[in-house]
């Protein structure tokens, strides 16, 4: 039983091992010298680890005495995280050269926060689920506040922290509650005591669990930490933050909800039904007024999380499965977004003001036409993948009873498009000309390009992601 | 006869007391810090509490977790304050305000 047990957390064993070891090598061994040679290691690891994990894992598994669960729910989100962050390392090389931040520890860290994602994925345990989250957190922290002699950066990981610490501590009084009133900390046994009529202690601890976990997601109105973080942070951990442990935070809730505490489906349909909601108005209402670029993708990720959460709020497998839709498209549109605000440079400093953009198309039309395929995917107008990823959460809203859901979605859905459809006029029919410089990496260019024309081409079948989705989604809630 | 009930109210007497001190606090980072500790440790009261109720000392694992989790989280925190202080010169609550909007 012990070498099973083991085989079925290998991946998390070796990216762990390997993150230590990386630790010694890195400061026995040369310090910032090996910088770039260790992030293109860890890239080529994580990609790795996701080729292993995709290809590998059929059924499901449940090892450590129930706390750890292998199943096609952890094996999807565990891809995911792993190639998005990645590509996020990938596309801060040169970024991070140029402002002489990049530091053996960042690949480091980010290879230790794909560990406590894949935890929290898997988790099947209030234990595991807290080592996980905790894991990911702070190396979070630290990314955050990456650039230690600007004042903006470690403000960021400083709110980062104690916003983080604070909704851990409100995860965790959830769950001590969830844990005295139901006797055990397996899901498997919470899902036995949490069955028709619930005591009103679980029903609070459940409250205090889904309100930590919407901090995390960065779901109003506990979403104060995210415009300022994202602000703040160095903009490559900014493009970090809104696709890997976003998409992990998102499978963490849907397993709580599902696995723990999928027999009271009712009872927490209208926390996460009114979190959606909140999340989407706010994320649309808000970026109205904001012209720094940064600020901006906080409140498109905020708006994007409302409607991964109205997916989940139906409480159904296709509501899962659609939720997991959503998360896999939101995160290639932003890997491009992000790979063009990283581009985004005049006389080799960063620029992040939406103004700078005016006439874009006419200095670089290709970067331009990119740009206006991922604002309108992001926006949600067909034909573009983004529409269908819209199209599914909205349908599994109606589908599960939520009619008025999914109305409230498509007003602030039309209500966002306003600012991202700015972007694009400012791109096409600016006043002045934009001086931004010209060229850039060819990786930032490659994943800018890469990410425009999964959002055409995807509009095909999505890429085939449709029947792992559904795999995962009747491994969770089937 | 101290009971279950009691322990639960104390627990959640100084969670409260945590998360007011996180909201009400304008003075310096540090109380912040010491909140957040609290709230941890209002936690672990609640834990320990039902761990002996029930009789399962998952809970008492639980709590070995927690504090082990909040030692770092602590060593965290402090780490970034020094780095803020090292570029502000101050902790004071009111000037961690260079980002607004």
């Amino acid at each position: 039983m012990q070498s099973g047990d083991l085989s079925i957390a290998l991946p998390e064993i070796i990216l762990s091992l390997f993150a230590m070891g990386g630790l010694l090598v890195g400061a026995y061994g040369g310090k910032d010298k090996l910088a770039s040679l260790m992030l293109w290691v860890t890239a080529a690891v994580l990609v790795a680890l996701a080729a292993w994990i995709g290809f590998q894992g059929a059924g499901t598994a449940t090892v450590f005495n129930g706390m750890f669960t292998d199943d096609a729910f952890a094996r999807f989100a565990k891809v995911t995280v792993l190639l998005s962050a990645a590509a996020v390392l990938l596309m801060s090389e040169s970024y991070m050269i140029k402002r002489d931040l990049l530091r053996f520890e960042y690949p480091l860290l980010i290879a230790l926060a794909s560990v406590g994602m894949m935890v929290m994925v898997s988790a099947s345990d209030l234990i595991a689920l807290y080592m996980g989250l905790e894991l990911q957190s702070l190396a979070l922290y630290v990314v955050a506040s990456l650039r230690r002699d600007s004042v903006k950066s470690t403000e960021a990981g400083l709110k980062y922290f104690v916003l983080g610490a604070l909704s851990s501590g409100l995860l965790l009084y959830g769950a001590s509650l969830v844990y005295g009133f139901s006797g055990t900390t397996e899901f498997a046994g919470i899902i036995q005591a949490a069955q028709g009529e619930t005591p009103v202690g679980m029903l609070i601890g459940l409250s205090f669990v889904i309100a930590g976990l919407a901090f995390k997601v960065s779901a109003a109105p506990f979403h104060m930490w995210t415009p300022d973080v994202y602000e703040g942070a160095p903009t490559p951990i900014t493009a970090f933050f809104a696709t890997a442990p976003k998409m992990a935070a998102m499978g963490l809730f849907a397993r709580v909800v599902h696995d723990a505490f999928g027999g009271v489906i009712g009872d927490w349909q209208q926390i996460v039904a009114a979190l959606a909601v909140a999340s989407m108005f706010l994320g649309a209402v808000a970026a109205i007024g904001q012209r720094n670029i940064k600020r901006l993708m906080a409140y498109s990720s905020i708006a994007h999380m409302g409607f991964a959460l109205m997916g989940l709020a139906s409480g159904t497998a296709q509501g899962v499965e659609s939720m997991l839709i959503y998360m896999a498209i939101y995160v290639t549109m932003n890997i491009g977004t992000f790979a063009f605000i990283l581009s985004m440079e005049k006389d080799g400093s960063p620029v992040l003001t939406i103004d700078a953009l005016s006439l874009y198309s006419k200095r670089d039309p290709a970067k331009a036409l990119a740009v206006l395929v991922l604002m309108f995917s992001l926006a949600g107008v067909p034909p573009m993948v983004g529409f269908f990823g819209k199209y599914s959460v909205l349908l599994a809203a109606v589908d599960g009873g939520l009619a008025w859901l999914a109305i409230l979605g498509v007003t602030a859905s039309v209500i966002g498009a306003f600012y991202y459809l700015r972007i694009v006029f400012i791109m096409y029919f600016g006043a002045d000309e934009s001086e931004l410089d010209k060229g850039g990496s060819g990786i930032l260019w490659g994943f800018l390009m890469a990410s425009a024309a999964a959002m055409v081409f995807g509009v095909f079948n999505l890429f085939g992601i449709e029947g792992p989705a559904a795999a995962a989604a009747a491994a969770l809630a089937g | 006869m101290i009971g279950l009930e009691h322990y639960l109210i104390v627990a959640a007497t100084l969670f409260v007391i945590g998360i007011f001190g996180i909201f009400l606090n304008r003075k310096n980072i540090i109380i912040l810090l010491m909140s957040i500790e609290l709230m941890l440790l209002a936690v672990n009261i609640n834990l320990v509490a039902f761990s002996a109720y029930l009789g399962d000392l998952t809970g008492q694992v639980f709590t070995l977790f927690v504090l082990t989790v909040a030692a770092a989280e602590a060593a965290i925190g402090l780490a970034i304050l020094v780095c803020f202080f090292r570029n502000r010169g101050t902790i004071d609550v009111e000037d961690v305000n260079v980002m607004k909007g």
